[in-house]
C-alpha cells in the first residue's frame, strides 16, 4: 500500500466499481498479454523442445528423449563448437577489457564538458546498427583493404583479417567497447586521486601505482564489464555472421542455421538452452569473484 | 607526474583507441560517395551514384517504410501498455509488485538469439510468421521492458505531494492522474518514446527469425545485402541511419535534455 493511500484512504480510493485489485488487474494485461505470448509460452514451449525428437526433414516427435542433449556432447563437431565459442568469447572479452581500460581511466580522470564530450563519442557507436558497424569492419579488414594494404606495404605477408576467427574477435572487441567502457566507469566509483596522490608521495612508481593501487581498486568494474562482454560475445549473431563469412562456427550462428537452413527445432533449441546454462555459469564465477575481493 | 594525471603517452593510447572505437562508424561516411562497383577503402573516385542507386532500390525503400511504420506502431502500443503498468507497478505497491516488474522485464535478461528462436517456434504453429502483426509482438516483446524501466524510474522519482493535494481536493483517482501524474511524467515518456522507437528501428535478431519473403525491415534487408554481396550501397543507407538517429536523439535532447533522458 502506498502511504497516500494510507493516509487518505476515502479520498484515493478508486472510485470505479472494479475496485482496486481489478483496476490494477485490468491496467496490467496488455503488458501480461504481450509477456506471456511473446516470453514465458515460448520460453517454456523451448525448454520443452529439447526434449522432442527431431525427425529427417524437418519433422519432430512429441516424446520426451535426451537425443539432442546427449548428441551434442558425443558429437566431436558440437564439442568443438561449444569449446570454441568460449575460447573465442574469453578472448574478445580479455581484449576489450585491454582497450576498453585505458578509456575509462582516462574518463574517469576528466571532466566537464570535455567529459561528457568523451562520453557522449563512447554510447554514440551504441546507437548504430551492429550491421552497419559490421559492414565498416568489413571494408576496413577485407583483403584489399587498408589495414591488409599497409601490412603488405611494409613487406610482411598480409595475414587474412576477413572469413575467420581473427575478424570476428576484432569486429566484436569495437562493438563490445561501449558496454564495457560503461561498466567500468560505474565501478570505478571507489578510485579516489587523493589515494593515487598518497602512493606517489610515498615514493610508489607510476607502474607500481598501478598495479598495487589503481588495478585493484577497479576489480568490480573490471569483473562487471567482464561478465557483460561475455555473455554479449557468447550470444552475438550479426558480427560472427558477416565478419565470419559462414566460415566460424559459433554457438549462436549454429542456433540460427540449425533452426533457419537445417530446420532441426530441437538441435537448435537444446543448443539455446546451452548458452542460458552457459550465462549461469558466468553469473555464478561473477558472484564468486565479487565475494573474494569484498 | 601527479597523481590523477594522464602522462603524454597514454593520452596517444587513449586518442588511437577512441579512433579504433569509432573507425568502423565513421569510414561508412567516405565509402558512402564512393565511385567504384564495389566495396573499396579508399575508393579510388567519388560520386553520389549509390545515393542515386538507392533511390532506385524499391526493396530497401519498402523495408525503410515497414521498419517506420512498425517503430511506430510498436512505439505507440508500448506507451499505451507500459504507463499503466508503471502507474501500477509504482502507486498502487503491493507485495507482488518487485516480482511484476522483475518478470515484465526478465526478456531483456534473455539473449536476442535464443528469444528470437523461441517466439519463432511458438508463432510458426500460431501461423504468425511473415506477418505485420507478428512482428509487432515480437519488438513489444523486447521495446516493453525498456518503456516500462524508464517510466517506473522517473514515476519513482515524483514526489506524491501533488497527487496528494489533488486528491485531497476532491480530484477522482483517473483526473487526479490525467491532469497532474501524466504532465509530471511527460521527460520519461519523451525518453521512453526515443528509447522504443530506436530500438524497434533497429531490432536485426529477432526479427530476422519472424520476417518471411514478402516483408523485410530496414535493418534485416541491410543483414541479407551485406552477407549477399560487397558494394558501397549498405554505406549511403547507413549514412542516413545515422542522420535519422541524430535527428531523434536531438528531439530528445531539445524537449527534455540528454543527460536527463540517458544519464540517471
Amino acid at each position: 500500500m502506498s502511504t497516500a493511500a494510507a493516509a487518505h484512504p476515502p479520498y484515493s480510493m478508486p472510485r470505479v466499481t472494479l475496485g482496486r485489485a481489478g483496476t490494477a488487474t485490468l491496467l496490467l494485461l496488455p503488458i501480461a498479454l504481450v509477456n506471456a505470448m511473446g516470453f514465458i509460452v515460448p520460453v517454456l514451449n523451448l525448454l520443452r523442445m529439447s526434449f522432442y525428437e527431431a525427425l529427417a526433414g524437418g519433422g519432430i516427435r512429441e516424446t520426451f528423449t535426451l537425443a539432442s542433449w546427449s548428441g551434442l556432447f558425443r558429437d566431436a563437431f558440437y564439442v568443438d563448437l561449444i569449446v570454441n565459442s568460449i575460447v573465442v568469447s574469453l578472448s574478445i572479452t580479455f581484449a576489450t577489457l585491454l582497450v576498453s581500460y585505458p578509456i575509462a581511466l582516462y574518463l574517469h580522470r576528466s571532466s566537464g564538458r570535455w567529459r561528457t564530450f568523451l562520453t557522449v563519442l563512447v554510447i554514440s557507436p551504441l546507437l548504430t546498427s551492429a550491421v552497419v558497424r559490421t559492414y565498416g569492419w568489413i571494408a576496413l579488414l577485407a583483403d584489399q583493404g587498408p589495414i591488409v594494404g599497409s601490412i603488405a606495404a611494409l613487406g610482411f605477408t598480409p595475414p587474412r583479417l576477413m572469413f575467420n576467427t581473427t575478424g570476428v574477435v576484432i569486429g566484436l572487441t569495437e562493438i563490445l567497447m561501449p558496454y564495457m567502457i560503461l561498466s567500468l566507469l560505474a565501478g570505478f566509483g571507489r578510485l579516489d586521486p587523493r589515494v593515487e596522490e598518497a602512493a606517489m608521495t610515498l615514493g610508489a612508481r607510476p607502474s607500481q601505482t598501478f598495479w598495487r593501487v589503481i588495478l585493484p581498486l577497479t576489480v568490480p568494474g573490471i569483473a562487471l564489464g567482464c561478465l557483460l562482454c561475455f555473455v554479449l560475445a557468447v550470444s552475438s549473431f550479426i558480427t560472427p555472421k558477416l565478419l565470419g563469412g559462414g566460415r566460424v562456427f559459433l554457438l549462436a550462428t549454429e542456433i540460427y542455421d540449425q533452426a533457419i537452413v537445417t530446420l532441426n527445432w530441437p538441435l537448435a533449441a537444446t543448443l539455446s538452452m546451452l548458452v542460458l546454462i552457459i550465462f549461469g555459469a558466468a553469473l555464478a564465477v561473477y558472484a564468486r569473484v565479487l565475494r573474494v575481493i569484498e | 607526474m601527479e597523481a590523477g594525471q594522464t602522462s603524454v603517452p597514454m593520452k596517444i593510447v587513449v586518442f588511437i583507441l577512441f579512433l579504433f572505437l569509432l573507425a568502423p562508424v565513421l569510414l561508412v561516411i567516405p565509402i558512402s560517395f564512393s565511385g567504384e562497383q564495389i566495396l573499396t577503402f579508399p575508393p579510388a573516385s567519388w560520386s553520389f551514384r549509390w545515393y542515386v542507386a538507392l533511390t532506385q532500390n524499391s526493396a530497401m525503400i519498402s523495408a525503410f517504410w515497414t521498419s517506420l511504420l512498425l517503430g511506430t506502431i510498436v512505439t505507440v502500443l508500448s506507451l499505451l501498455a507500459a504507463i499503466p503498468a508503471a502507474y501500477v507497478i509504482v502507486r498502487m505497491r503491493t507485495k507482488g509488485s518487485e516480482f511484476l516488474y522483475n518478470l515484465f522485464t526478465a526478456p531483456l535478461l534473455l539473449p536476442t538469439i535464443v528469444l528470437g528462436l523461441a517466439i519463432l517456434i511458438v508463432f510458426a504453429s500460431a501461423g504468425f510468421l511473415g506477418s505485420f502483426w507478428g512482428l509487432v509482438i515480437g519488438h513489444l516483446v523486447i521495446t516493453l521492458p525498456y518503456a516500462l524501466r524508464v517510466l517506473a524510474t522517473t514515476l519513482g522519482n515524483i514526489s506524491l505531494a501533488c497527487e496528494e493535494a489533488a486528491s485531497t481536493l476532491g480530484g477522482r483517482p483517473f483526473t487526479v492522474f490525467r491532469r497532474v501524474t501524466l504532465p509530471m511524467m511527460a521527460p520519461g515518456i519523451v525518453a521512453a518514446t526515443a528509447l522504443c522507437f530506436l530500438v524497434s528501428f533497429d531490432e536485426v535478431v529477432i526479427t530476422l527469425f519472424l520476417t518471411g519473403p514478402r516483408l523485410t525491415t530496414l535493418p534485416v534487408e541491410l543483414f541479407h545485402h551485406v552477407e549477399s554481396r560487397a558494394d558501397p550501397l549498405v554505406a549511403s543507407v547507413s549514412v542516413l541511419l545515422i542522420l535519422l538517429t541524430l535527428a531523434v536523439v536531438m528531439v530528445v535532447d531539445r524537449s527534455v535534455g540528454l543527460s536527463k533522458t540517458f544519464v540517471k
